[in-house]
């Protein structure tokens, strides 16, 4: 049986913006705000809905941050689980288009 | 006794707003609360008011959003808690408010037209405390027990007391600053700022320590607590990326600093001698990390 993918988008209910390496995302929905690390900011800008969140993690983050493989995939689910419950990104285990309304996935 | 609708025209921030109901005791409620704060200039916008005797004060979650769901910016605005519920067009800056003669109801309804208002002309409300002094608008914010209060409390008697609790900030075309105004929107001072405004010379967050000390902080910092500490409530991304912009802009022009005092009036000393062009670079603040700690505006 092949392995099931996790593909994420960025909602289209938030903004977000960049300084010194930190990503700074307001989801308009609630008014809640976040910022992210250099690592979380990887992963959030490469939310496209169509790469899955494996091939970012072993394609962007591993090489960018020298991290072992299996601890960055646990951290990197972990965190789009947290962010995916604040409704900042979307989960799904089919490609998506990036940048989806949030109830759209639902 | 009610009658023939009333009007008082409130100027908060120098937007002149008239609100008028045809409750007479409630218009000498709202003359009261705002009385440094009523005009006689040309009203920009209209807020009409229905009382009605249910709906007590409401704990429950503001929510402001606009009526459809298309990407129509000229849509009617909805606020809306359990204890109000109001619609303004922005179209024609009129708006209708259902609630109880509650007054902390009205200054809910006054800061959320206010906020919008704000947004599109790249200014915001604060949660901060702020005061003139020898000219120049000082800002202090910080969550609920930082010392907003407390600094208002030491300052010497000839600082002129913005507000205790919610500042006012418009941009300044004139010098390319921002400047801070007067607000009634009182705070555990449970005092009515004045009426008056002054360019911003510096925001500070506050912190209570063992010391009176001023600290830089990153660009990054600066605006994460700047984000954190403004009263936003509309659902909308445009005006989120439009405040996103101006508190950018704000942190580009405006000295934001991490003011840890002792409370004693030595740290109103520090605050008035404050100048950005002569000040160490010790202790600048380089915070990184991932925060999942949601705040709602």
């Amino acid at each position: 049986m092949p392995e099931s993918c996790t593909y994420i988008a960025r909602s289209s209910a938030i903004a977000a913006r960049a300084l010194a390496g930190e990503m700074m995302v307001m989801n308009s929905a609630d008014s809640t705000f976040f910022t992210l690390n250099e690592v979380a900011t990887a992963i959030f800008q490469a939310a496209d809905g169509h790469t899955p969140l494996r091939e970012i993690v072993r394609d962007r983050i591993c090489p960018q941050f020298d991290v072992d493989p299996e601890q960055a995939q646990t951290d990197a689910e972990q965190f789009v689980a947290e962010l995916s419950g604040h409704g900042i990104l979307l989960v799904s285990n089919e490609p998506l288009s990036a940048e989806t309304n949030r109830e759209t996935s639902r | 006794m009610t009658g023939t609708p009333n009007v008082a025209c409130v100027e908060i921030g120098g937007i002149p707003i008239a609100l008028s109901t045809s409750d007479d005791g409630f218009l000498d409620l709202l003359r009261q609360r705002y009385g440094g704060f009523l005009s006689s200039s040309r009203p920009e916008f209209e807020l009409e008011f229905d009382l009605t005797s249910s709906a007590p004060v409401s704990a429950d979650d503001v929510r402001v959003y606009r009526e459809t769901n298309n990407t129509n910016t000229d849509d009617e605005w909805i606020f809306e808690r359990g204890d109000f519920r109001a619609h303004w067009d922005p179209r024609t800056g009129r708006g209708r408010v259902r609630q109880n003669s509650n007054p902390y109801s009205l200054d809910s309804v006054l800061r959320i037209l206010h906020s919008l208002i704000l947004a599109e002309r790249g200014g915001f409300l604060l949660h901060a405390a702020s005061a003139i002094c020898d000219g120049r608008a000082f800002l202090f914010a910080g969550v609920s027990g930082a010392g907003k209060t407390t600094m208002t409390r030491l300052a010497p008697s000839e600082i002129t007391l913005l507000t205790d609790e919610i500042s006012y900030l418009r941009p300044s075309p004139k010098d390319g600053g921002y400047s801070a105004f007067g607000t009634p929107f009182a705070g555990e001072l449970a005092k009515s700022g004045e009426n008056c405004a002054a360019p911003v010379s510096a925001l500070f967050f506050l912190e209570q320590g063992p010391e009176n000390r001023i600290q830089e902080l990153s660009s990054a910092g600066a605006v994460r607590r700047l984000m954190r500490n403004i009263l936003f409530f509309a659902e909308d991304r445009v005006l989120v990326e439009k405040l996103f912009a101006t508190a950018y802009d704000f942190v580009d022009t405006v000295p934001v600093r991490r003011l840890t005092f002792y409370p004693d009036t030595g740290v109103w000393d520090l605050v008035r001698k404050f100048d950005p062009n002569f000040e160490g670079n010790s202790g600048r603040d380089f915070e990184r990390h991932f925060e999942g700690v949601p705040e709602h505006a």
